[in-house]
């Protein structure tokens, strides 16, 4: 088993963060994980990439060669980082952000920030909703394992807010297949 | 849960440090290698050392001589464009025998260049960037694992030898984080001490079997002179051809006489293979990858990787071109280390360039390309 995972958005929407912590949560259950980043410029106000690989066997080149699924978070996003996605991976659309859907065959589209505005009130849980939905789609991890890393990592007052998010993202992933 | 835990390059080498005994850092920050200044503020006074982030790069590199002078042991980390400001101070340490860590966490250059975007272009600066003839230990990991213990042979060899040491990462194993289980306890060479009183006629920079004089460190009750002019055993400086002579051949020796116990490669499907791709740091990874699917597609082919960068692997290139049909060098600038490897070589088969130097790091494929183009040319 060899899954190559590509999280973008723009710079301050924490999917460098989301992609820690899949790669945590893998490590923690025994699996081998490898995560980069893509910083400068492009980084900041344009298209952002967080990656992670998660395999049973030793990870050699560090980077995503052909992405097994693509999250994307804004418009530039989408557009820049689906194109080299397997032929049967699958590319994730936040619904509040991104309004053209790029043409590939296996697109969905979630409403990642709109929940996380809705149900608790601030943008910035976006990309906790949108890790609790990767990891109901991919099945790499166990939402129990993640759950515990996030508690680590996040500010303890808003840890409340942050497993709602997460639980806010599975539940809406239930039907994507 | 195991003690295994997801971990970055620059933090592996932060804590590989304070493992070691590192325990004062002065260092400017600069991307790609700011996290290791980060990790060091954070745990380095936790550990019972001192962080300072100092005025600028070459104060950073007075401020970890003057505390391993006084009896610390030191490390400073930067990428190419702080590692330019700080080479009159790496001549000085190696001059007057300072031990003393230097990180440069690669970055494209000249200048500054690309701030952040992966290279391994600084591989002869770490060697020749300061003046005059002076040995250099130069250690290039491939994975976060890697790091730490690189790290803490650096430091061991900074010790040992007095000497400055590199540690010649890269943005592509300095950022990335991955499963590492880190060993619970490390080997520390610990400081070198006098071995005579004053009054048994002490002299500090006196060479012992080993060539490396045993320096008292400021405070311990030894009168000391320390300079960067030439100097006798007295450590005042001396204006003698011969004791130039001596000194200058003294510094390469303690170095050259380690010889291949300081010299760490590896070799992976090396036993039957026709061709070899060398390589160090994050790029082979990437020419692992390639190796695995050149092999794939019936391509006998092997991967050497240089850990120790500096001293060269002579010897080992050497046998490997005496060995193989021809030899891909992959690195991630315009051809460096490939001068190296010709000349190591020394003409026993062709030697070829895979470069490359436009902010992206390798993809499998295009080293790929290059043990196929070698395959070819060799074939026919």
């Amino acid at each position: 088993m060899k899954k190559q995972l590509r999280l973008s958005g723009s710079g301050g929407q924490g999917v460098i963060t989301a992609a820690i912590l899949l790669a945590e949560a893998a490590v923690a259950e025994g699996k081998e994980a490898a995560q980069s980043q893509s910083y400068g410029p492009e980084a900041r106000g344009g298209a952002s990439k967080a990656e992670v690989i998660i395999s049973d066997e030793t990870i050699y080149h560090p980077h995503v060669e052909t992405p097994d699924l693509v999250l994307a978070m804004t418009q530039k996003a989408a557009d820049k980082y689906y194109s080299d996605l397997h032929k049967d991976g699958l590319l994730i659309l936040d619904d509040s952000l991104v309004p053209e859907t790029p043409d590939f065959p296996r697109v969905v589209r979630l409403p990642i920030t709109k929940l996380a505005v809705e149900e608790l009130g601030k943008s910035l849980f976006a990309n906790i909703v949108a890790l609790g939905a990767l990891v109901r789609i991919t099945g790499l991890v166990q939402l129990d394992t993640v759950k515990e890393f996030v508690k680590k990592r996040v500010p303890p007052h808003t840890v409340d807010a942050n497993m709602k998010a997460l639980q806010l993202g599975w539940d809406v992933a239930a039907n994507v297949q | 849960m195991s003690k295994a835990r997801l971990m970055q390059g620059n933090e592996a080498c932060a804590e590989a440090a304070i493992a070691a005994g590192v325990n004062f850092f002065a260092g400017y920050p600069i991307t790609p290698s700011t996290e290791i200044a980060e990790t060091m503020a954070k745990l380095l006074p936790q550990a019972g050392g001192k962080f300072i982030q100092m005025e600028d790069e070459i104060a950073s590199m007075g401020a970890i001589l003057g505390a391993s002078l006084a009896g610390c042991k030191v490390m400073d980390a930067t990428s190419g464009p702080g590692f330019s400001l700080k080479q009159e101070l790496i001549g000085y340490a190696a001059c007057a025998e300072i031990p003393c860590v230097l990180v440069d966490v690669q970055r494209v250059g000249p200048s500054t260049g690309q701030p952040t975007a992966p290279s391994q272009g600084d591989v002869m600066q770490v060697r020749w960037g300061t003046h005059g003839d002076h040995p250099v230990i130069a250690l290039s990991p491939w994975s976060v694992r890697e790091t730490f213990d690189a790290t803490v042979m650096a430091v061991n060899y900074a010790e040992r030898f007095r000497t400055p040491v590199m540690l010649l990462m890269d943005e592509m194993v300095g950022h990335l984080r991955e499963k590492v289980e880190l060993p619970e306890k490390v080997e520390i060479y610990p400081r070198r001490k006098p071995t005579k009183t004053r009054a048994e006629g002490y002299q500090p920079f006196a060479p012992e079997a080993d060539l490396v004089p045993n320096v008292a460190d400021f405070g311990e009750g030894y009168h000391i002179h320390v300079t960067g002019l030439i100097h006798d055993e007295t450590g005042f400086p001396v204006g003698s051809p011969k004791v130039t002579e001596e000194s200058i051949r003294r510094l390469h020796e303690k170095i050259e006489r380690a010889g291949e116990e300081i010299i760490h490669t590896e070799s992976y499907f090396m036993d039957d293979a026709e061709y070899a791709v060398v390589s160090f740091g994050g790029t082979a990874r990437t020419a692992y990858e390639a190796v695995r699917e050149a092999r794939a597609a019936g391509v006998k082919v092997g991967l050497v990787r240089l850990m120790t960068i500096w001293p060269f692997a002579d010897k080992v290139i050497g046998e490997l071109a005496a060995k193989v049909k021809g030899i891909v060098t992959a690195e991630l600038n315009y051809g460096q280390i490939v001068h190296e490897v010709r000349r190591a070589a020394n003409g026993a088969c062709p030697v070829s360039l895979c470069g490359k130097y436009n902010m992206r790091a390798f993809e499998p494929s295009e080293i790929l390309a290059s043990v196929n183009e070698m395959v070819k040319e060799v074939e026919g």
